[in-house]
Order: C-alpha cells, then sequence, then structure tokens
C-alpha cells in the first residue's frame, strides 16, 4: 500500500537505510529504514520518546547516525554536515524556535537565502521577501527576532527554511502550542509549499492538522517506524492504537 | 494577499547615513593635514587615538558581531610589536617590517583558531588569556628580547624625527581608514549577516547552510590582524619593546571598556567608545591609580544603567543608524495586490 511514487533509492528519492543513533548505552533509534520521494508529503506521529526528533535531526546532519546511511537525491549525505545538507536542498526547522534575536525578521531570512542557491544578492531579496509574505511575516519584517512571539518563531522558522530554497523540508512540531485559527493559516503555507513541489516531513502531535496535508503517515514508537503507510490505514493499525492512541498520552 | 516582489523594497543607506558618509569623508581629509598644522604633542596623541579606535573596531567586530569574546587580544598587540623588532633587527626598513610584521599576526593566527574556535563561551574567553600569558613567555625566552629587558626598534632613528612622526601620524590614519573601511564592507556583505548569525545561535547558522567554522575563523583572522597592526604602530610611536608592557592585559581591557561604553554590536558605537576613552585619559589619565578606579566605575555604570552603550542608546532613543550594516525592509502601498 506504498504511496511512493520514485524508484527505489535513486537521484528522486530521500532515504534513510539501517539508521541507529545511540547516546551512550541509549539507543533511541534502531536500524530505522525510510524512503520517500522529493516531492512527497510524509507526516510523522508518535508517542513522546519515540524517537521523531531525533529521526529528523539524524536526516538533517544535525546528528551523525551511530550506523545506517542518508541519501538525498541520490548524494550520499550521510558523513555531510546539516550546512552541507542544506545547500543539497535538505533543510529542517526548530521545535524550540531558534531565532537569530539580535537581527531583525528581515534579516533572519535574508541570511538563509543569501546561502542558497540564489545567483545575485537582489535574488535573495526577492527570495526572502517572498518567504516572508508566504508565512504572512512582512508586517514584522522590521522587529528585532528577540521581540516576536511564539506564533511569529514559529513561523520564522519556517520562513527561514523556505529561504533556502529547498527541495524537503522537515518540519518538526511546528504548529505544537498554536490556536486552530493559527494552525489552519499554516497549514494553508504548508499546502502553498507542496503546491511548489517542495518535499514535506512532518512531526506533529496535532493529527487532524497534519492529515490536511500529508498523504502518507509513518509512525514511531521506542526508535522504530511501526507503522507506514495511508493515513487512516495507519491510525486503525492495532498497533499504533496501542503505542501512541491507546496510550496515556492522548 | 499577493505582493510584487522587487529587490528594491530593501533599503541599506538612508539619507541621514550618505550624508554621515560625506561628513566621514571630510573628516579623513582635515585629519590628513593635521601635520602641517597641530605641534608634535598632538599628532602623537592623534596616532594613539586612532589605534584606539583600530582595536576597539576589532574586538567589537570579535565580539560584537561574531559572539567571540575574548580576554587575550593583548596577544596580537603584542605579536604586531614583537615581529615588527624582529624583523627590523634583520635590516628592514622599520615601516616596512611593521607591515609584514602584521600579516605575520594573521598568519599565526590562523593555526590558533583552529584550535581555540573548538572552545565556546567563557571557555575561549579565558582560553585566548592562557595562550596569551603563553605567548608572553615564549618571546620572554627570545634571546634579542632576553626576558623582560626588551629592545627598541632602534633603525627608527634613520627617520628624522619630525618625518618620522608625521609617518606613524599617516600610517595609523591609512590603517584606520582601511581596517575599519574594509570591516564595514565586510560586515555590510553577506558575511557579516552570516556572522551575527552565528553570533546568535550556531546550530540554526548551520542548519541554513552558512559554514560556521569558515566564517568565524575570517573574524578571527581578521580582529588579529588588526591588532597586530595595532601593536606595530604603537611601537613605532613608543620605539621601546618591553613584552609586559605589550602583552599585558590592560590592553584588552581597554578594548573593553570602549566598546561596552561607546555600544557593543554597533559599528558606531567602537568609534565613540575609543574618542570617550581617549579624551578621559588626556584628561585624567596623570591621575595614576585614580584614573584605573574612575575608568572601572564607569565601565560598571554603563553596563549597569546602559547596556547597549551610549550609541546604542542613542539608536534606540532616535532611530538612527549613521552607519547602517542592517537592512529594512519597506513595502510601497501599491505593490500590494488583494
Amino acid at each position: 500500500m506504498s504511496v511512493d511514487s520514485g524508484d527505489g533509492a535513486g537521484a528522486s528519492r530521500f532515504s534513510g537505510s539501517g539508521i541507529t543513533k545511540r547516546f551512550g548505552a541509549l539507543a533511541v533509534l534502531e536500524s530505522v529504514d525510510f524512503s520517500m520521494g522529493m516531492d512527497e508529503a510524509v507526516g510523522i506521529v508518535g508517542p513522546n520518546g519515540a524517537g521523531k526528533t531525533t529521526l529528523l535531526a539524524t536526516l538533517s546532519g544535525a546528528y551523525q547516525p551511530s550506523a545506517g546511511a542518508v541519501t538525498f537525491g541520490g548524494h550520499d549525505v550521510t558523513r555531510l554536515p546539516a550546512a552541507a545538507r542544506c545547500r543539497l536542498g535538505l533543510v529542517r526547522t526548530h521545535q524550540v524556535p531558534k531565532p537569530f534575536s539580535g537581527m531583525t525578521t528581515f534579516e533572519n531570512v535574508y541570511v538563509a537565502a543569501a546561502h542558497g542557491d540564489v545567483r545575485s544578492r537582489d535574488e535573495a531579496y526577492e527570495r526572502a521577501i517572498d518567504a516572508l509574505n508566504l508565512c504572512g511575516m512582512l508586517a514584522v519584517a522590521n522587529r528585532q527576532a528577540e521581540t516576536l512571539g511564539l506564533l511569529d518563531r514559529k513561523r520564522l522558522e519556517l520562513a527561514r527554511a523556505l529561504a533556502t530554497g529547498p527541495k524537503v523540508i522537515l518540519l518538526d512540531e511546528i504548529g505544537g502550542g498554536l490556536t486552530d485559527s493559527e494552525a489552519q493559516e499554516l497549514v494553508q503555507t504548508i499546502q502553498e509549499l507542496r503546491r511548489r513541489g517542495i518535499g514535506i516531513v512532518w512531526i506533529e502531535h496535532i493529527v487532524h492538522v497534519l492529515l490536511q496535508v500529508v498523504e502518507r503517515l509513518i509512525c514511531m514508537d521506542a526508535g522504530r517506524i511501526i507503522a507506514d503507510g495511508e493515513p487512516q490505514a495507519v491510525m486503525s493499525d492495532p498497533e499504533v492504537v496501542r503505542a501512541y492512541l491507546g496510550g496515556s498520552t492522548q | 494577499m499577493s505582493l510584487v516582489v522587487s529587490p528594491s523594497m530593501v533599503q541599506r543607506w538612508t539619507r541621514l547615513s550618505r550624508r554621515a558618509a560625506a561628513a566621514v569623508v571630510i573628516v579623513l581629509l582635515g585629519l590628513a593635514v593635521l601635520p602641517g598644522v597641530l605641534g608634535a604633542g598632538a599628532i602623537d596623541r592623534l596616532a594613539a587615538l586612532f589605534v584606539y579606535v583600530i582595536m576597539a573596531a576589532m574586538w567589537n567586530a570579535l565580539a560584537g558581531y561574531g559572539g567571540l569574546v575574548s580576554v587575550g587580544q593583548q596577544m596580537f598587540f603584542g605579536l604586531g610589536a614583537y615581529f615588527t623588532v624582529r624583523l627590523a633587527e634583520t635590516g628592514l626598513d622599520p615601516f616596512v617590517a611593521m607591515g609584514m610584521a602584521s600579516l605575520l599576526v594573521a598568519v599565526v593566527s590562523y593555526p590558533l583558531s583552529l584550535v581555540m574556535l573548538r572552545l565556546k563561551g567563557g571557555e575561549f574567553a579565558i582560553g585566548m588569556w592562557v595562550v596569551s600569558a603563553l605567548t608572553h613567555l615564549m618571546v620572554n625566552l627570545d634571546g634579542l628580547i632576553q626576558g623582560e629587558t626588551g629592545r627598541s626598534l632602534i633603525s627608527l632613528n634613520a627617520y628624522a624625527p619630525g618625518a618620522r612622526r608625521d609617518i606613524i601620524y599617516w600610517l595609523a590614519l591609512v590603517a584606520m581608514t582601511g581596517l575599519l573601511g574594509g570591516l564595514f564592507a565586510l560586515l555590510r556583505n553577506r558575511t557579516g549577516a552570516s556572522i551575527q548569525a552565528i553570533r546568535d545561535n550556531e546550530e540554526a547558522a548551520g542548519s541554513l547552510g552558512i559554514d560556521v567554522t569558515r566564517t568565524k575563523r575570517l573574524i578571527f583572522v581578521l580582529a588579529a590582524f588588526g591588532i597586530g597592526v595595532a601593536g606595530a604602530l604603537w611601537l613605532a610611536s613608543a620605539t621601546t619593546f618591553q613584552p609586559k608592557t605589550y602583552f599585558s592585559v590592560q590592553w584588552t581591557a581597554y578594548m573593553i571598556f570602549m566598546v561596552l561604553v561607546g555600544g557593543i554590536g554597533r559599528f558606531e558605537g567602537a568609534i565613540l567608545g575609543a574618542v570617550i576613552f581617549f579624551l578621559i585619559e588626556t584628561w585624567f589619565g596623570a591621575l595614576g591609580v585614580w584614573y584605573l578606579i574612575g575608568l572601572g566605575v564607569v565601565a560598571l555604570l554603563f553596563s549597569l544603567f546602559m547596556p547597549l552603550g551610549l550609541w546604542g542608546a542613542i539608536e534606540t532613543r532616535f532611530g538612527v543608524s549613521l552607519m547602517p550594516v542592517g537592512y529594512r525592509l519597506e513595502i510601497p502601498p501599491q505593490s500590494r495586490k488583494d
């Protein structure tokens, strides 16, 4: 029941195989296999501590895996740092926003755009303005990032990632802590990214928000993928119900 | 809301900052002809001011923009002077030796950066001081310097005292203009934005494609070079090199003072801080210990009540920027389409 649109591990896919991540004796990820088409939208759910953020961090290059390999669009990026992966078109947002506090919103986004595949400063400007516009941040463009509230900090994470000119964006709980109407705005923004052909990997606890965007869902538990496929099927999978929905957290 | 996007929406220079730039050019041209007007003492003092401006701007670049707070910058000040003495001993013209010594400081700072930039925050700050102390000791071992006996830049005697003073003054003026101009250009281009991004959040900067290590190294080497130039210039006017005078932590303390009082992370702040320090020293320097106590009290008051420094307070209060390195987005109403 795979919704994959690709051709194995070729140039149009983003894959991790046998990814293991240990912190000392603690194995947070145990031989995770993950693969998606570059223009797919994949949601990741799972109980706290399942290893979702660690998987994202390992795929994006913030962590080196203890074992396994990551390939992106035909490149083996396993040993590449996050900055080099970003230049190939793979970027992430952070669950706890990490704004450049001493710079304005526009400067935050511009610096990301300027390190993308732009040919001129003007092109970087255009890309930064476009990203701010898409994320609804033009009104706060000249504010110092340290003065932004949570919603705008979340939007800034997305705008900065978008400004790098990505092929695939990894979103880590970008909707967490937002009201329903704020989350709806965010859904519209991410749907626009999809229309532009950008691949999405989205960790989110608010499943009904997630399902408005993704066509494929992965459920993780205890460092492993326990279900992967069409969202409704995954949500009704007995193991998912036991580990995630039936658990004490939801 | 759709928007017609245009790069012209991004503003950098303002009318005020253009006028300020013109004023800077006029002031610099005026300073260039001063040796024909002012007496020897005033020329010496002004050359010292230029050196202070260089030191403040370089520490500000490192700590204010790069987030790399160092308490060991006296190492580069001392090395700039030491290398000048050393190179001049080989028969090189003393002014040529000064230039080469400054470059040598930059060369030495590069391998040092590989080690030191692995340290973070307080470890980096104190680590730099430790390395500075070690460098001081190594210079003491040089047979030419003989511990703290020191050595003079004897070859300066080839120049008549008046001509020597004027050359040093002009060299200091040119060095200040070149270093601050270069720094300004660097901070205004893409690298400048990267440096500040790294200062604010290294992990986020890396995840957005910024080469963190290379960028930090660049600002580290630039600051070392600039302070090396300052050390060589200081030696030229003082003529005597004694290690403990040049490798003293007081030089970094002065840099910190100037930047804190003027406004950390503001280009204008470092210059203003250097001028304030220069004036305080000119008026109260003769008071000895009380002068140093006064400096400490002023620095304390500023960090308590004006943490953004004088220029930071002016900038926040009046919204002015004379030497802008940032970006402003101005969306004209007609480019919004609903």
